[in-house]
């Protein structure tokens, strides 16, 4: 029993180990921004990207739960870190902390609803929450802004770094620091017993139940918890753009992340920050040549992607990432 | 009071037509196609072309948004859709949404992005008023009309061979091919006789939504999957009650509460899967 346990410990550690890929891939983060600052608007998007895709891949590949309206979250995180600009709490840090409370605490409280019934219905009330919220934020236009939106105005970084249109190079190193702390936090939580037993219930609830892992507790966790990452994206996009407005609730929002994962693989994390970095190129490429049509692409793309296997295509990247950064560890 | 009464069940009728295909596919036949008003926008285009560059008459393009669409539905099914009948959910939701974002630049490509504006016959404007209860002719219209197509529909599903042999199929495909049921073309059928239906509802809609445009297909999918999830998956009953409580609310709670606007559709929809999970109106063991 106690060997057993001890092997379990090992083998949990060995996993949680980062491979030297994975600090190469850092680095080029942190590399890419210095070295393009002309692009570092894009940079800037794709990270943000990456984040709310990664908080999806928590729920979706993690814990196997079906969302088509994540982005309520996003949207929470948005609005809520707008509305405390515009009532004059203009630190970014204390707005971003506080937002994605906010977004966190909304999932915990829409969570029961979303884990009862099958798939379906579970699309179906994740899309219900997320036009609600919308719905809220258009009319109460008095403390939203409604259809204009909200400017708004920040105070730089630890009173240093300024962020915005002036500063895009700090907005940037900004979002890339959060979102490496977002996924340094994801990766532990993934990697410990819990993120284990998550897997588990996805694979089989059945058996996991006999196991004695019991599932409604451990899936509300980790939809309070996607809930929060997804808040902290929306909090960046209104803080880096200094501008939030109606469509960060838009259905196309949870679309494009859903199809962000899932271009970049579910469930090692990584995916949605690849899959954020390759959708967005693909658009800001396509929408240089066709502005009106590129979305006509996406969708062959995605077509072709369900029609020659998603899961094969996902398990390939996956499985040559995972190689090279074993092969680094030792 | 009753004026807007009468509205509303036009526009649940309207709904209802423009759903009731959809609740065949994601109610029967268990496939999530969100890509369902992408059919909807092809047959409110054949009408409004065929009137404005064409001078067809308004009733005479209404076949024709019904064929056109379920020929473009049974090529899909054929190629396409048919594979993803046993794939999850997920696949299901990435490869219409992909279909969605396709059919909209391309309409965009082809029609331009302004609304298609469809002009009613003169018999079919203008209100009519009986003991103080006003109602325009074109909404009496679709209320017969869609009213005729929801009777057609339950009798076709009740009383024909060809119903009992779709409900059968739909109850266990394995036994029903068993027994000698080609399934495969009995689905293909239902799946392009719900999009004819769909193209009949977006003709039908053109003016009461003031058009048809390439966004069509997202702005109205959430009002389809709220038909077809609140009316529950089985049977055209399920939906109509759904469509028509839907309908009912929707234009009641714009004229009574505009300050919450489509707040209630979205409450009573989420309300309501919390409920009854199955569909408000679902009858024995639901999905």
């Amino acid at each position: 029993m106690n060997g057993g346990s001890a092997s379990v410990q090992a083998h949990l550690m060995r996993r949680a180990r980062w491979g030297n890929a994975e600090i190469a891939f850092w680095i080029l983060l942190v590399l890419l921004i210095f070295a393009l600052p002309s692009r570092a608007l894009l940079i800037n998007e794709i990270l943000i990207a990456g984040l709310f895709a990664m908080s999806l891949d928590l729920i979706l590949g993690y814990a196997g739960i079906l969302s088509l309206g994540h982005a309520a979250f996003f949207g929470t995180g948005a609005y809520g870190a707008a509305i405390l600009a515009s009532r004059g709490v203009s630190d970014p840090l204390v707005g971003l902390v506080l937002a994605s409370l906010m977004a966190g605490l909304l999932g915990l409280a829409t969570a029961p609803l979303v884990l009862r019934g099958a798939d379906l219905t579970r699309l179906m009330v994740t899309l219900g929450i997320c036009l609600m919220l919308g719905e809220l934020a258009n009319r109460n236009a008095w403390v939203t802004g409604g259809a204009d939106g909200l400017n708004l105005e920040f105070t730089p970084i630890l009173h240093l770094f300024p962020i915005g249109f002036t500063g895009q190079r700090n907005a940037a190193l900004y979002s890339l620091t959060v979102l490496f702390a977002a996924f340094a936090l994801a990766r532990r939580i993934v990697q410990s017993p819990f993120g284990l037993s998550l897997r588990a219930l996805r694979e089989n609830r059945l058996r996991a139940g006999a196991l004695g892992i019991s599932a409604p507790r451990r899936l509300i966790a980790i939809y309070a918890i996607a809930a929060t990452f997804a808040g902290a994206a929306g909090a960046l996009v209104a803080q880096t753009t200094q501008v939030v407005s109606l469509d960060v609730f838009d259905f196309h929002r949870s679309a494009d992340v859903l199809l962000m994962l899932i271009i970049g693989g579910t469930g090692f994390l990584y995916g949605g920050i690849i899959g954020a970095a390759l959708f967005i190129a693909i658009k800001d490429s396509l929408s240089t040549v066709t502005p009106e049509y590129w979305e006509f692409w996406i969708g062959l793309l995605l077509i072709a992607l369900v029609l020659a296997g998603r899961e094969r295509i996902g398990a390939g990247i996956a499985r040559l990432l995972s190689r090279r950064g074993h092969r680094g560890a030792t | 009071m009753l004026t807007i009464l009468l509205d509303g069940i036009a526009y649940g009728m309207l709904l209802f037509v423009l759903a009731c295909g959809l609740s065949v596919t994601l109610g029967l036949m268990n496939f999530v196609n969100l890509a369902h008003g992408a059919f909807a926008m092809a047959g409110g285009y054949v009408t409004a072309i065929l009137m404005n560059r064409w001078g067809v008459p308004f009733l005479a393009t209404l076949p024709a948004a019904f064929v056109a669409p379920a020929l473009v539905g049974i090529a899909l099914e054929r190629t396409l859709y048919r594979r993803l009948y046993g794939a999850s959910p997920l696949d299901q939701v990435l490869f219409t949404i992909g279909l969605v974002f396709m059919a909209m630049p391309v309409a965009n490509y082809f029609l331009g992005d302004q609304p298609q504006q469809v002009h009613l016959p003169p018999f079919l404007q203008g209100r009519l008023e009986w003991a103080g209860v006003g109602i325009g002719i074109y909404r009496l219209f679709i209320i017969l009309v869609c009213g005729a197509i929801a009777a057609a529909l339950q009798t076709f599903l009740v009383g024909t061979r060809f119903g009992a042999q779709l409900r059968a199929a739909v109850d266990d495909a394995r036994v029903a091919s068993g027994l000698g049921i080609d399934v495969d073309r009995l689905f293909a059928i239902t799946f392009a006789i719900g999009c004819g239906l769909a193209g009949l509802g977006g003709a039908l809609a053109a003016d009461v939504v003031g058009g048809i445009d390439p966004t069509f297909p997202v702005k109205f999918m959430v009002s389809f999957l709220i038909v077809v999830t609140v009316g529950g998956s089985r049977g055209i009953i399920g939906a109509l009650l759904g469509a028509l409580l839907l309908g009912i609310l929707d234009v009641a709670g714009k004229y009574y509460v505009p300050s919450i606007g489509a707040f209630i559709i979205y409450a009573v929809m989420v309300a309501a899967l919390l409920a009854r999970p199955q569909g408000l109106f679902a009858g024995r063991g639901g999905r």
